[in-house]
This record gives C-alpha cells, sequence and structure tokens, in this order.
C-alpha cells in the first residue's frame, strides 16, 4: 500500500514546528503504524534526512508510551486500541494521513510527535500511591475484598497513562486519567486511609498543571485504548466532594 | 472560609456549580410550565393573572427570586469563564480534529445553545417580566401574551429557542448528575429516562403556547384579521 502523510516536524520545544508531507510505498496492509513510521524513518536515514521522532516501547498496546493523533483521532479511529494498535490495512491505499502530536498546554512537545507527559507523574505523586508498612508477606486473603470491587478497580487500573483522553478531550482535561487512578484506590482496602486526602491533592495537581475543566462529552472514553468509563469520572467527581464537604 | 475558596478554584468545584445552578433553573422552567398551562383554561386569562398576582404579591416567591436571578447571571458567566478558560488549554490547534466522532452535538455546542438561550431571555423578560412588574399602571399579563403570540416572527424565535433549549438540556441535564458524581451503572437508565422527559417536556410544553395562541386563540386571531 502506498500513502501520503503530512507529519508535524518539531525540532525542539521552542521551536514553532510544521507540518512535512513524505511518501511511504510498498506497505505492508498487516504493517502496524509504527512499522509504517519505521519504513519511513529508514527511507529518511538513507536520504541523510533526521527521521521522525516518536515514542514506541512494547509496541503491544501496554506501556502508553506511543500515542499520537492520526486523521484528527488519538491513536486512530479505531476503538479501544493504542497507536501501535493500528494496522494500515484500516487506511485504503493511497490516502493522505494527517499525524500530529498530543496537543495540549500541560502535554508540550519535545521533538516532532514526542511529547513531555510528566504532568501525569506529578500527578501521581501527589497521590496516586498507597503508603504501606515493609515487612512480611501478609497471608492471602487476609484482607476481603469484593469480587464487584476488585473488578471495578482492575478495569481502573488498566489505564496505561496514554493520554489519549487529554489529546481527545475539546478542553484537554485529564479527568478521565485522574478518576481511574483515584478509582483504583477508592474500591480497595489498601486505598482506604489517603482516601480523602488523595482525591484532593490529585485534583489540586490536575488543576495545578493546567489541564481543562470536564464539560462531560465522554470523548476521552471513545478513544480510551483500554476502555476506561466515564462512571469512573462520576466517582472521581463523588470522592472529591464528599473529601471537601465531609 | 479557605475551603470553601479552595471548592471554587478547582475546577471541579467550578462544574459543581454550573450544575447545581443548571438543575435549580430546570425546577424553575418546571414550575413556570406548570404555571403557565393555565393559560390554558378558556377563561380568558383570569386564571393565570389571579397566579400571575399571587406570585408577585407573595414574599416567599419574591425571596427565591434573587436566587433564580443569581442563579441565571451565575450559570451564564461560570459557563462563559469556563468556555474561554478550555480554549486555552490547547494554545496550537489540531490541524484535523474529529470530535464529532466521539461526541455528541448537544454535548459540543453547548456555549452557542447557552448564549441563544441568554439572547432569548432578555427578550423574554423585556416583552413580559419589566411590563408586568415595573409600570405605573396595572398590566394585564394575558393581554401581553396574546399580543406578543399573535406577531409570527416571535413565535418563531420562540420556537427555535425553545428547540435550541431542549438540546441544550439534553446535555445539560445527565451531565449536571455526572458532574455531582450520581451516575453509576444502577442509576443511568433512570436518569437517562429522567433526562429524555426534561430535555423533550419541558420545550414541548413551552412551544404550545405560543403555536395555540397564534394558531387556535380567538384573541390572537381577531388581533391578526386587525379588528382588535
Amino acid at each position: 500500500m502506498n500513502f501520503t502523510l503530512k507529519i508535524w516536524r518539531q525540532k525542539n520545544q521552542n521551536d514553532t514546528g510544521k507540518f512535512e508531507t513524505y511518501e511511504v510505498r510498498s506497505i505492508s496492509p498487516d504493517a502496524s503504524f509504527l512499522e509504517m513510521l519505521d519504513v519511513l524513518n529508514n527511507q529518511l536515514v538513507m536520504e541523510d534526512r533526521e527521521p521522525v521522532a516518536f515514542d514506541h516501547d512494547c509496541r503491544e498496546g501496554i506501556c502508553g508510551s506511543c500515542g499520537m493523533m492520526i486523521n484528527g483521532r488519538a491513536h486512530g479511529k479505531g476503538r479501544k486500541q493504542a497507536t501501535c494498535d493500528v494496522r494500515m490495512r484500516s487506511f485504503t491505499d493511497g490516502q493522505t494521513i494527517t499525524v500530529e502530536p498530543w496537543r495540549a498546554n500541560p502535554f508540550p512537545v519535545i521533538k516532532d510527535l514526542i511529547v513531555d507527559r510528566t504532568a501525569f507523574d506529578r500527578i501521581m505523586q501527589a497521590g496516586g500511591f498507597i503508603s504501606v508498612r515493609t515487612g512480611g508477606v501478609p497471608d492471602a486473603n487476609s484482607t476481603p475484598v469484593r469480587k464487584e470491587n476488585a473488578e471495578e478497580a482492575m478495569d481502573a487500573a488498566a489505564c496505561i497513562g496514554c493520554g489519549a483522553c487529554v489529546a481527545a478531550c475539546p478542553n484537554s482535561s485529564a479527568m478521565l486519567f485522574v478518576a481511574a487512578k483515584v478509582s483504583q484506590f477508592a474500591l480497595l482496602p489498601q486505598g482506604q486511609p489517603e482516601r480523602k486526602e488523595r482525591v484532593q491533592k490529585m485534583v489540586a495537581q490536575m488543576d495545578k498543571e493546567g489541564f481543562g475543566n470536564c464539560s462531560n462529552n465522554y470523548a476521552c472514553e471513545a478513544e480510551c485504548p483500554k476502555g476506561i468509563s466515564v462512571t469512573h469520572i462520576a466517582r472521581l467527581n463523588r470522592e472529591f466532594l464528599l473529601a471537601k464537604l465531609t | 472560609m479557605n475551603n470553601i475558596f479552595a471548592f471554587y478554584y478547582s475546577s471541579i468545584g467550578k462544574k459543581v456549580l454550573m450544575s447545581l445552578t443548571g438543575l435549580f433553573l430546570i425546577i424553575f422552567l418546571t414550575e413556570h410550565l406548570v404555571g403557565n398551562l393555565l393559560l390554558f383554561a378558556n377563561d380568558q386569562g383570569k386564571m393565570y393573572e389571579a397566579y400571575g398576582d399571587f406570585l408577585v404579591s407573595n414574599p416567599v416567591i419574591r425571596f427565591i427570586e434573587i436566587f433564580l436571578f443569581l442563579g441565571v447571571l451565575g450559570h451564564a458567566i461560570l459557563g462563559v469563564i469556563l468556555w474561554f478558560k478550555n480554549r486555552m488549554t490547547r494554545p496550537v490547534k489540531y490541524k484535523s480534529f474529529r470530535l464529532k466522532d466521539n461526541a455528541t452535538l448537544a454535548s459540543r455546542t453547548t456555549i452557542i445553545t447557552g448564549s441563544v438561550i441568554g439572547i432569548f431571555l432578555y427578550i423574554h423578560l423585556k416583552t413580559f417580566f419589566i411590563p408586568s412588574r415595573f409600570s405605573a399602571e396595572k398590566v394585564s399579563t394575558y393581554e401581553l401574551v396574546v399580543k406578543a403570540f399573535s406577531n409570527p416572527w416571535y413565535d418563531a424565535f420562540y420556537l427555535v429557542a425553545l428547540f435550541l433549549l431542549g438540546y441544550h438540556l439534553r446535555h445539560g441535564f445527565q451531565s449536571a448528575f455526572q458532574t455531582l458524581g450520581l451516575r453509576n451503572k444502577t442509576y443511568t437508565s433512570f436518569l437517562d429516562l429522567l433526562a429524555c422527559i426534561v430535555w423533550c417536556l419541558i420545550p414541548l410544553g413551552f412551544a404550545a403556547i405560543p403555536i395555540y395562541f397564534f394558531f387556535f386563540h380567538q384573541a390572537a386571531s381577531t388581533v391578526i384579521m386587525g379588528v382588535h
């Protein structure tokens, strides 16, 4: 398959950046989007040009490293997939594909398609953890957890922190990410001691980083590669209100 | 006190204020609609006028009225502030951004539908509320209604504004419950049903009034024919 690629090129954070157009030929329909970019980069290196910088690690949809806007959609047009899961057969032969980095104030572009997502790390550092006494391993099942809670906590914990929720949101809101992290702890017994403190600190850090306000249009849920539900956002709101009011 | 300010300055705090004011306005709309149904009583507005007099003379209603004005202003101003604030979070825009694949039209257009409702409210208050409340001599609200709705342009604007109100409520009602943390798997289907009733029935109920007075009301027809 052949494609025309319009890719955002930006040397560094201070550069204004611009789109550049490239042609790639003879791409296998079974190649992943990142493999197609690898082909392009090989081509650029052969021509002694700067390859396109993009984040990637596991290439099997579990690390959350890769992420880009493909034709106006976070991680491409498919549902529940990271950029590395996108296959070239989902495009038409000869199609022009626009590739952009996540765009949000708290996610400054470092280079080309790579953005700085340490804002998420700082939110986690503000409260996305539990404090436990170190010591011997506790006996199995010594802390009972309701099956429903365990399942919902696991659903929330599936968040890989890729940032697609922010990228897909018209307000660049990080509510789905924060909601997933808060939910995961609020549903389990281990998260109870710091429950109120955690939600307030994480929301405060989220606001400090400059993410927007949630307007409940649920684009985040639609684009989340892990299908994290917006019911977690309702839980985050509930947790925050209860923590503030009680 | 510090806690209250901290709450307001948080992103969730502002959204909670939006939802509480929004729900308060929905309650008002319901009451307003139920009261206005007296216009259909076919008694030349006697019951409707009596209901209006009761509202004006009742100190409790006058007290609640202050909160109603604050609620409308708060909801509108905060809505605009949040909209501007949210626009500033993405200084470099996407070349291609297909939000419409992921979000409903109603959720993407609350600022537009809200603005039209704001203009509508200004005209509505100018036509009915200000003359009936602040005129030196007693004004018949029923006559105001009959006169205003005999104008087809006025009716058309009303119907457009009410359609947009429906759209605004379609997103706003469920959104308010989401922000208050009350949407979960147990309540979602019930809330969706309640939302349908709110965003469909309230605007339809209000829309019935101009339609009735333009097409079916006798006094209105005489005004149109120039007899009145």
